[in-house]
């Protein structure tokens, strides 16, 4: 009987675990090195106050020793992929023999690129993302071949540009020519999509907090990107992202530097002004 | 030969004499386990870092011996006592012949 009875309850914690888990985001603040303060969380912007108070990191979704990990740049495996685009970026390639820093000046130099992009380009009259400027200036400057979208050459280097901005806040312009793009991505944003019917805001605006499955739902913000994954160990840019996302919801995925994508991007990282750049960050 | 190997070390820049500090190592390194094929069936050869010590002035702290199966990147931490100012000394061996070295200094405060 006593045995039942302990079978009992433990169904009932089972059932209840299953109906409604919520698992708020945790209280903490991310200091990186022990001297750089990370905004994790701060006021929602404008154009995103009437579905959200506060915007918040996916740092703030994880667990202790993931969140750990991101704090101490020894820690961080993502940092390595950051040294090796630091040699990159130092080296010569293509025709015309330059090197990014040729042009560019030291990476460190670089801390107000990352927090703008994706912005409005005026000679492509469209929105580039920091990718497309990636390989922009590869072609038209260097002389070299582009890399892959979401190769780990590029990643890397937008790891990179990533790590010299950590701490800057995050503000892409909304409005001026990018504002049709922007209107393109936030209609993405709300489009359900595949055999589940899901939006992006379906998960990531009504449901940030619960758990789906064993994992914890954050609000999908971009600021941490490129992101170093624990599942697959290495850098992940916001458009392989979207694409796994988009498969989640079973269905045909854009293709990363798709324009679809790219208004997405730009969409969600608006989302996300006033978070502090903190990629390359860790996550699950 | 192994490309793009990197060592790192972590060490505090001052300690109080006697006191236990603690060290993090880690080697970018792609250690290929020897078990694994590649398209054509071909098994790739072995090549990892076989070995790690760690010195300081001069008196051994650890002595490490590394197995295939230990993954890319292996990251090392330890603990040490600094009785006095001085240098640690890291060495990695790999398969290839190859020896790696880095050295960080330590002040007592």
């Amino acid at each position: 009987m006593t045995n039942l009875k302990g079978a009992l309850s433990a169904l009932i914690v089972a059932g209840s675990m299953a109906s409604g888990a919520m698992a708020d985001p945790v209280d903490d603040t991310l200091i990186i090195n022990e001297e750089l303060t990370i905004v994790t969380r701060t006021a929602a912007p404008a154009h995103v106050a009437d579905v959200l108070d506060e915007v918040m990191s996916g740092w703030l979704f994880r667990g202790t020793e993931t969140r750990a990990m991101q704090a101490d740049d020894f820690d961080n495996p993502g940092m390595i992929f950051v040294e090796q685009a630091e040699d990159v970026w130092n080296t010569a390639d293509g025709s015309e023999g330059k090197s990014c820093a040729d042009c560019h000046g030291a990476s460190s130099d670089m801390s107000d690129v990352r927090p703008t992009f994706p912005k409005w380009n005026d000679a492509a009259e469209k929105v580039f993302t920091l990718e497309m400027q990636i390989n922009d200036c590869r072609e038209n400057r260097m002389g070299a071949e582009k890399w892959k979208y979401t190769g780990g050459d590029i990643v890397n280097m937008t790891a990179l540009l990533a790590s010299v901005s950590r701490g800057k806040p995050v503000n892409v312009a909304i409005d001026g020519p990018a504002q049709s793009t922007w209107e393109d991505g936030k209609e993405l944003y709300y489009t359900r999509t595949g055999q589940l019917e899901l939006s992006c805001a379906n998960c990531h605006e009504d449901s940030y907090g619960k758990m789906i499955r064993a994992d914890h739902l954050s609000q999908g913000q971009i600021n941490g990107f490129p992101t170093y994954r624990l599942k697959n160990t290495k850098l992940n840019s916001a458009h392989a992202r979207f694409k796994g996302c988009v498969r989640d919801t079973r269905a045909e995925t854009y293709s990363p530097g798709s324009p679809e994508f790219v208004a997405l991007e730009l969409y969600v990282a608006s989302r996300g002004n006033g978070l502090s750049v903190e990629g390359p960050s860790v996550r699950n | 030969m192994a490309k793009g190997v990197k060592p790192r070390v972590k060490v505090p820049k001052k300690a109080a004499a006697g006191d236990t500090i603690t060290i993090k190592t880690l080697i970018s390194h792609k250690m290929e386990s020897g078990q694994r094929k590649d398209d054509d069936g071909n098994l790739i050869p072995r090549s990892i870092i076989n070995r790690f010590t760690c010195d300081f002035n001069g008196e051994n702290v650890v002595d490490v011996v590394l197995e295939p199966a230990i993954s890319t990147n292996p990251y090392l931490e330890f603990e040490a006592k600094v009785p006095e100012a001085g240098e640690f000394k890291f060495t990695w061996y790999d398969d290839d012949g190859s020896v790696y070295e880095e050295s960080k200094k330590i002040a007592i405060e």
